[in-house]
């Protein structure tokens, strides 16, 4: 197991300083998707084939450009993930007719939003974990149709206002937990990660390089447009993000739900709240105290069932 | 080559096997999925070296089958109906990949309502998507024509994705006798599938199907695809061509049946047209010039040599066995929009629509279409389109209607309908 193999990421000073991404991608400033695969990218290399479905990352190879060093394909919102089949059992093929050469082949890795991940593309995901799909999937997860300019999606949280819930109440559904619906699928592998925490993420990305099958990557990217804050801010609201406990960084692998970055002493869910515009109506123009604790409630529960 | 009882299914199967296909993205329906049940029975026993996945849709289905394309093998996959509306998104995504491969669509009405019997409106869904259409009327037309379509597909002027139809029931599950090339001989006339620009290797990266702004170079794509497809005319006549002189069968793009000093002419796709084939050979007897026009190819439109083979004929009957909800059969105005300006037109272009989700189009219906298209050309007046539909259907129609008025009024719901006490 992994255990025994030499660990290359002890520290962040054992990260990649070579940037294989290209630069000067559509992408808003502060993406914080952008910012999870440039390091996941840095970490898998140039062998790689992205499967993309539609979201705001299609706009990452727009005609005659690429910011890719490996291949691209963009399928369709629902069935990126069948987009990945076709392309590893078409390179298997070849191999197996001695038509591509080992050093030929690549790593194929869909990059689907939370809009096609937790939704419309759920049940192309679910087919490729049944068949055991080798492959590596990576959701941005900006909690709205981010590329349409963030509606509610089923990953939105409870009480963000987006551009169709705009009322003083926000949205009055809860996000939906992918990461266990994938697990529950029992893949090789699945992780949440964010770009702000750069070490747990290439950690993570070095340990599902050493398996086979599924492996299911679940990344929490603010939004500067979506969420309605400065994009200087992106790094310090992924950073709160993990510190008040939003987003558990954790693994599930062999059956088992490990959590890779517990926050000792939770910072309170305001500091994340406050900077974001989505949350201004919790604020202003008055705060609105029970709000507030019901979203810390639910992350202390959470926690409860961890610690 | 041995001669064998195939149903319309089985040979669909058999030239996916003897195309040397290497991978058959699957999903099952009905009255497609004897396709996929003879593959996977083949590889499983080791007769048929391909690999088959079963998706879980016919969205991933098609999905799967243009990346895999898009990779550089061989794919073969079938569906039906639904399947095919299910899958449209994709259809058209992947006929502008521009990638080579042949779908095989057994064709079933839509819902609603819900059938399983076969008519045209599937296909012709799937008309504007990029993929080309070759329509059979046998079982051996289906097994010439898909390997005939991997040829065309591949072809360096066309790189477009077929579609090889045939009709549910009265093909797929109808044993004719089949000729069935030689594995070699098959394999020495569809060739090896050379991938082209079609690949995903690390030592040279590509981006396939990016995003483009604005309609400049999204029409220059467009563009490309619809001349493509175009040009795939003239490489369909070569191949034809070629599969006659090494298998003795000649496909040609119309089949033209009688034709030769035809003055009315009935106009007819896919299996129905045997119907069409008999009830000429009864009116010929009878001392009519009546022939018919059957479309094999239907994208591309053939559409100069649809005006050669129609000039100068008094009336033409087109039979669509589909219905555009609103305008009619989508035959007769694809026909029409054939025949417009052509200075020797027939002067009657008449519409039937018949043969909805299985329905029966009889003997006697032909020879009443004959008639109103004798005295169309006799008082130089179109007539309205018609729909076939006999007093007798209407008459059980009914009956079923009244057993059902019966049933709720025993069940003493009144006549409130879907009302619950």
């Amino acid at each position: 197991m992994s255990e025994e193999q030499p660990v290359r990421f002890r520290s962040t000073r054992d990260l990649p300083s070579a940037h294989l991404l290209g630069t000067g991608t559509p992408t808003c400033a502060g993406c914080g998707g952008l910012e999870a695969l440039h390091q996941m990218v840095d970490v898998l290399g140039n062998k790689t084939v992205f499967v993309n479905a539609a979201g705001c990352m299609t706009l990452l190879a727009v005609y005659p450009f690429t910011p890719f060093r490996g291949g691209w394909l963009y399928t369709a919102m629902a069935s990126a993930p069948a987009g990945a089949q076709g392309v590893r059992d078409a390179l298997d093929i070849l191999k197996a007719k001695g038509k591509l050469l080992e050093e030929e082949d690549l790593e194929v890795v869909v990059i689907t939003g939370d809009g096609a991940a937790y939704g419309m593309g759920l049940s192309a995901t679910s087919g490729a974990m049944d068949r055991d799909l080798d492959f590596i999937y990576l959701c941005y997860d900006n909690e709205g149709y981010g590329n349409t300019g963030q509606q509610y999606s089923p990953a939105t949280p409870h009480l963000a206002l987006t551009s169709t819930s705009k009322g003083s109440h926000g949205y009055p559904g809860f996000k939906k937990d992918l990461f266990s619906i994938w697990a529950a699928n029992n893949p090789a592998y699945v992780a949440t990660i964010i770009g702000a925490e750069p070490l747990d993420l290439a950690k993570k990305i070095e340990k599902l390089q050493s398996l086979k099958g599924p492996r299911m990557l679940i990344s929490l990217a603010p939004c500067p447009t979506g969420w309605d804050f400065d994009p200087r801010h992106t790094v310090e609201i992924g950073r709160l993000a993990v510190s008040t406990g939003i987003w558990p960084l954790k693994e599930y692998v062999d059956g088992q739900v490990v959590h890779t970055k517990v926050p000792r002493q939770r910072k309170p869910v305001e500091e994340y709240l406050k900077l974001q515009g989505r949350y201004k109506h919790l604020f202003h123009p008055q705060r609105n105290e029970a709000a507030i604790a019901e979203i810390q409630a639910r992350v202390d529960a959470y926690w409860a069932t961890v610690e | 080559m041995s001669r064998q009882l195939l149903t319309g299914n089985g040979a669909a199967a058999w030239a996916a096997r003897l195309a040397q296909a290497d991978y058959i993205p699957a999903f099952p329906i009905t009255p497609q999925t004897e396709i996929i049940e003879q593959i996977g029975l083949w590889i499983d026993r080791g007769e048929f070296d391909a690999r088959m996945v079963t998706l879980e849709s016919e969205h991933s289905m098609l999905t799967a089958a243009g990346s895999a394309a898009s990779s550089g093998v061989r794919v073969f996959t079938a569906t039906s109906s639904q399947g095919l509306l299910y899958a449209m998104e994709m259809l058209y995504t992947v006929a502008g990949w521009r990638v080579p491969f042949v779908l095989v669509n057994v064709s079933r009405g839509l819902s609603a309502p819900i059938t399983l019997e076969p008519d045209h409106n599937d296909i012709l869904a799937a008309r504007d998507c990029g993929f080309l259409q070759i329509h059979c009327a046998s079982c051996q037309e289906v097994l010439d024509s898909t390997l005939m379509a991997y040829r065309l597909a591949e072809h360096v002027h066309v790189r477009l994705p077929a579609i090889v139809n045939l009709d549910g029931f009265y093909l797929s599950f109808t044993r004719e006798p089949v000729d069935l090339p030689d594995a070699r001989q098959a394999a020495a006339f569809v060739g090896d599938f050379d991938p082209e620009n079609l690949m995903f290797h690390a030592s040279a990266p590509l981006s396939q199907a990016t995003a483009v702004l604005g309609g400049g170079p999204y029409s220059y794509f467009r563009y490309e695809t619809h001349l493509a497809s175009e040009q795939a005319l003239e490489v369909y006549e070569d191949i034809a061509n070629e599969f006659a002189e090494r298998f003795g069968r000649l496909h040609e793009m119309l089949e033209a049946y009688r034709m030769d000093d035809a003055e009315y002419v009935f106009v007819m796709m896919g299996s129905f047209a045997s119907k069409a084939r008999d009830a000429v050979d009864s009116l010929r007897e009878a001392g009519w010039k009546i022939g018919m026009l059957r479309p094999r190819l239907l994208r591309p439109l053939p559409r100069e040599q649809i005006r050669a083979l129609l000039k100068g004929r008094r009336a033409v009957a087109v039979v669509d066995q589909n219905i555009s909800m609103g305008m009619g059969g989508v035959l007769h105005s694809e026909f029409a929009g054939a025949l417009y300006g052509l200075s020797d037109a027939p002067p009657i272009l008449a519409s039937f629509i018949g043969g909805l989700g299985g329905r029966d189009i009889r003997q006697q219906e032909f020879f009443r279409m004959a008639e109103v298209l004798k005295q169309a050309s006799d008082s130089g007046t179109t007539p309205k389109p018609r729909l076939l539909y006999t007093e007798e259907e209407l008459a059980e129609m009914r009956k079923l209607q009244a057993i059902a008025g019966l049933e709720r009024s025993e069940l003493g719901n009144g006549t409130k309908q879907g009302g619950t006490p």
